[in-house]
């Protein structure tokens, strides 16, 4: 295939605009796809995508539309995978966005839109789902056009429920989005865009050939972790594998490597051959770092390989989840989880619930903290009972945030923010409607319910995104729970001193009303260091009995009293104190309570 | 051929309504079939009687309403059963007449459980009883007249909207009558019972404004002068002229233990090692032994391991030591030594028996179920 005739190609689009729907038209239209094997969304292959109606791992499929080649790489479509979308971009020379006729630009639309821009990619924007009642096709063509500096003309209207307009649409991506323009005789590179496992035959790089090109049994390596590996094999997805014996210089396939950690060949890396290797790789690599963390405790403790073993599994597919073992005095052994983000957490908790079938106890989420003992250097914290007491200097993560909302919700937005420590940047405009608005905040306020308040304030109208802005110093205290005199490792938190008394007693108040009243009385403190900022007694119960109890009700009363016995067996005890399951969870909730 | 059961229960079903609360076998009406339940009844009983030893400790009859049975068949049924140095009666204040209570003591009837439940109309009326205060005091007036000397009464407390000085009243009328015996019953919201529907939300709303109520009938009777024998009952404590053991004897023989047969719809028997429960439902009873055979029964049989906790559980609601030896598996030791530093229990006799002190009684259920292996 010669060079110009390929086109490289992504979708991007907020959530629900259409994105997987056209991307299964364009495979129907192009006959790639037998109509007995289309099943809706085709190329989000893992059930809990097709269910939530995103993609979390993006793929490439190549179709042949007019003579030409046509590789058409899937993005993940939320924040969270922000770094993978990005990858994916580059590895484009043009991007179809498509927006929904009825909803208008969302903030994932913006924050892909500029990712596509920063990537110099070609954008043909598309306006979807035309055909609802509800659409305005002009006043959001004349939205994108604005966003994207050109002319709402050059918009391409389309049902891809009904495939009405989608032949235009491939038609667009051959007269608009330049063929790629890489040396097909330079030192060999690849970028690395995707991987996914094969219990068969290990790590499957997903890649775009940028300079010369890649034989089957080639020794390759990845630059920037270094490993080295043989292409076993090599091919183009249509959708499913077609093995090829030579990947050329423009063209996107996969790279079968035969290794056993998804880990050791990242997203963005750059192969290349042993022999013959490139001097610089490809731009952009990022070691993505996990910024959310949380405790995963099965919730019967004999599962505890069973969750080793189901994590080992969930790793192999995705090379951003990172875990390692933890033990609370509270909560028995478990794991401390770092995730992208919240999605990525929540993704992984059902995917462990749903797949493997494990009973989850998921401590509160928290950030990574960069702390500096006195005398000592910058340590990274990632559990925050593992914060020292004393230390000279803190730093939070920080995000930048960027929310479109209906111009009513604003002073809503802005209270949300406030609270939530945040600081303002800029608003702006879209459209007589609908506010733009970012912000700064520390990630730490977002992690717990952040999205859900925007979303109950705003009944549902806000959309919202956001990228790291990194590290900032800040006025951070550890607070810790304390029942029956004893600290509990899993209730400590990190939160700004301002905060720190108000939570601090919310969360005593909290844990009174879920330790059931025991046989003595149990005091529930919250501490900073030795100070005790609040305190809540649960009262020993003054009665407890079965009030009668004859021939006839013996077995029905012992059950009752076994059943009783089984339950306390499976609370856990700290300090003397049975608490149940639920109160850990306490903390999580915290802010709905306040409102 | 004769067996070892030495105590015998006999369930007499028939109600003139069902109060609201209730969740025993009751079948309401129906006086035509009170004739060909007895019976049956006797039927059960020469089927069974090689079960009993040759001579019986106690008999109850319980209820339902044993004295609304219609009173030829009651009495034909009381002279059918064996003879017992305890045979207690349980009887609604509105259905004892002086006619009545003669025909009980004749009969061989030495002691009468009478359902008072409380003295004010307007909490008799929540529980939906027919007899009011004064039907109470004419009642055991009535029993005292016909020469038993041997009268419990039962009381209910922490009925929805019973403040803490009805409670008290409640207790003084109890206490002016002078009964030997007493059982309060803490009102229970049992799942399912037309009570439950009306009455659950409130029940769960004071529960804690009644927190104290038990302690409170524990204080009243035992000032005066009553000994706390079991967690819900009272008896006069055996004085210098007249040192009789006034204990539910009948009653005692479930909490220590002992087998005993029951005879009647719904009726549950544990002997050697097996329990089971007569079929509740009255057409399959008589049909059954109307043909001389006998009535469907559920079986449980009960391996050592829950006999042992029976024993724990039964045993810690006595006021009397438990001897250890018979239970000491089925207990979780160091628990056992947590609530000897709560306070709870003590051990005696060089550790030989167990007891729980007077918070440990009131706690006696959680008590139960922490020191359970």
């Amino acid at each position: 295939m010669r060079q110009d005739e390929i086109r490289n190609f992504s979708i991007i689009a907020h959530i629900d605009h259409g994105k997987s729907t056209l991307a299964d038209r364009i495979l129907q239209l192009t006959d790639s796809v037998a109509e007995r094997d289309m099943r809706d969304q085709l190329l989000d292959s893992m059930e809990l995508e097709r269910e939530r109606g995103i993609t979390i791992k993006a793929q490439a499929v190549r179709v042949r539309w007019k003579g030409h080649e046509l590789n058409l790489i899937d993005t993940p479509g939320h924040v969270d995978f922000t770094y993978e979308v990005s990858r994916s971009l580059q590895a484009c020379e043009g991007a179809l966005l498509v927006v929904d006729a009825a909803q208008g630009i969302e903030a994932q639309t913006l924050a892909n839109a500029y990712l596509a821009i920063d990537n110099n990619l070609e954008i043909v924007p598309i306006v979807n789902k035309i055909d609802l009642p509800q659409a305005d096709p002009d006043g959001v063509a004349s939205e994108v056009a604005d966003l994207l500096g050109g002319d709402s003309a050059e918009v391409v209207r389309i049902s891809a429920k009904t495939g009405h307009g989608v032949d235009e649409v491939l038609d667009a991506i051959i007269a608009r989005i330049p063929a790629p323009g890489g040396d097909p005789d330079g030192p060999p590179r690849a970028l690395i865009f995707d991987s996914s496992y094969d219990q068969y035959r290990g790590v499957v790089a997903f890649v775009r050939v940028v300079d010369g090109s890649f034989s089957t049994r080639d020794r390759l390596r990845a630059m920037a972790t270094g490993t080295e590996l043989e292409a076993e094999e090599l091919g183009f997805m249509a959708p499913a594998r077609t093995p090829m014996g030579r990947l050329e210089a423009g063209e996107v396939g996969y790279v079968i490597t035969g290794l056993k950690d998804v880990s050791r060949l990242r997203v963005g890396d750059t192969l290349t051959l042993q022999e013959r290797p490139a001097a610089e790789p490809l731009p952009g690599y990022k070691d993505v770092k996990p910024m959310v963390f949380a405790g995963l405790f099965p919730t019967d403790s004999d599962e505890y390989p069973e969750l080793r073993d189901a994590l080992e599994k969930l790793k192999l597919n995705d090379g951003a989840l990172f875990y390692e073992p933890e033990t609370s005095q509270a909560l028995g052994f478990g794991f401390r989880c770092g995730f992208l983000g919240l999605l990525h957490m929540e993704i992984v908790r059902e995917r462990l619930e749903r797949e493997f079938d494990l009973d989850l106890l998921v401590t509160a989420p928290n950030v990574a903290y960069r702390v500096k003992p006195p005398h000592g250097d910058w340590v990274e914290v990632h559990t925050p009972s593992d914060m020292p007491n004393e230390f000279d200097e803190v730093e939070e993560p920080y995000i930048h945030a960027s929310i479109i909302v209906p111009k009513e919700f604003v002073g809503t937005v802005m209270e949300l923010n406030n609270d939530r420590r945040g600081s303002f940047d800029h608003m702006e405009y879209l459209s007589e409607e609908r506010v733009h608005l970012t912000y700064e905040l520390p990630l730490a306020e977002v992690v717990l319910d952040y999205y859900d308040q925007l979303k109950s304030r705003t009944r549902g109208y806000a959309s919202f995104d956001y990228d790291l802005a990194g590290f900032r110093p800040g006025t951070l205290v550890r607070v810790d729970v304390l029942v029956g005199g004893e600290p509990v490792d899993a209730l400590s938190l990190v939160i700004h001193r301002d905060n720190a008394y108000d939570r601090g007693r919310l969360l005593v108040e909290k844990l009174r009303q879920e330790i059931p009243r025991q046989m003595f009385d149990i005091a529930i403190q919250a501490a900073i260091g030795s100070r005790i900022i609040a305190r809540e007694t649960v009262k020993a119960r003054r009665k407890d009995v079965l009030a009668k109890c004859y021939g006839g009700d013996i077995t029905r009363k012992r059950k009752l009293l076994e059943k009783q016995k089984k339950g306390k067996k499976r609370m856990k005890q700290v300090g003397g104190v049975e608490v149940p399951q639920e109160a850990f969870l306490a903390v999580l909730n915290l802010n709905e309570d306040k409102k | 051929m004769s067996g070892a059961v030495r105590h015998l229960y006999v369930h007499l079903p028939f109600c003139a309504s069902r109060c609201g609360y209730c969740d025993f076998v009751t079948v309401l009406g129906r006086e035509h079939e009170h004739a060909p339940y007895v019976a049956a009844l006797l039927a059960e009983l020469e089927l069974e009687r090689g079960r009993l030893a040759p001579e019986l400790e106690t008999v109850f009859l319980g209820g339902g309403t044993p004295t609304l049975t219609e009173p030829r068949a009651l009495a034909r049924l009381l002279k059918g059963l064996p003879p017992a140095g305890e045979v207690t009666v349980e009887a609604n204040p509105e259905t004892v007449t002086p006619a009545l209570a003669r025909a009980l003591r004749e009969a061989g009837v030495n002691r009468v459980s009478l359902g008072a439940q409380s003295f004010r109309p307007d909490l008799l009326a929540v529980l939906e009883r027919r007899a009011g205060p004064d039907d109470v005091r004419r009642a055991f007036h009535t029993l005292r007249d016909a020469s038993f000397d041997n009268i419990s009464l039962d009381l209910v407390y922490g009925i929805p909207g019973q403040s803490p000085s009805d409670l008290e009243a409640d207790l003084g009328e109890a206490l002016a009558l002078g009964p030997e015996h007493l059982s309060c019953y803490e009102l229970e919201a049992k799942p399912g019972t037309r009570f439950t529907h009306a009455h659950g939300a409130e029940l769960a709303r004071q529960a804690e404004a009644m927190e104290d109520y038990f302690e409170r009938v524990v204080e009243r009777l035992t000032a005066a002068g009553y000994r706390w024998y079991e967690t819900a009952n009272f008896c006069r404590a055996g004085g210098p002229v007249d040192g009789r053991d006034l204990r539910a004897r009948h009653n005692l023989a479930y909490w220590l233990g002992r087998d005993y047969l029951g005879l009647g719809v719904g009726a549950v028997s544990t002997v050697e090692g097996v329990r089971w429960r007569t079929t509740p439902r009255l057409a399959a009873y008589l049909a059954a032994l109307g043909q001389g055979v006998q009535p469907p029964r559920e079986l449980e049989p009960l391996d050592e391991e829950v006999r042992r906790r029976e024993r724990l559980m039964l045993g810690l609601r006595l006021d009397e030591p438990l001897a250890l030896g018979g239970v000491a598996e089925a207990i979780d030791h160091g628990a056992l030594e947590r609530l000897e530093r709560l306070g709870l229990a003590v051990r005696g006799g060089d550790g030989a028996t167990l007891a729980l002190t007077r918070r440990g009684r009131f706690l006696g259920g959680a008590v139960t179920v922490e020191l359970l292996a």
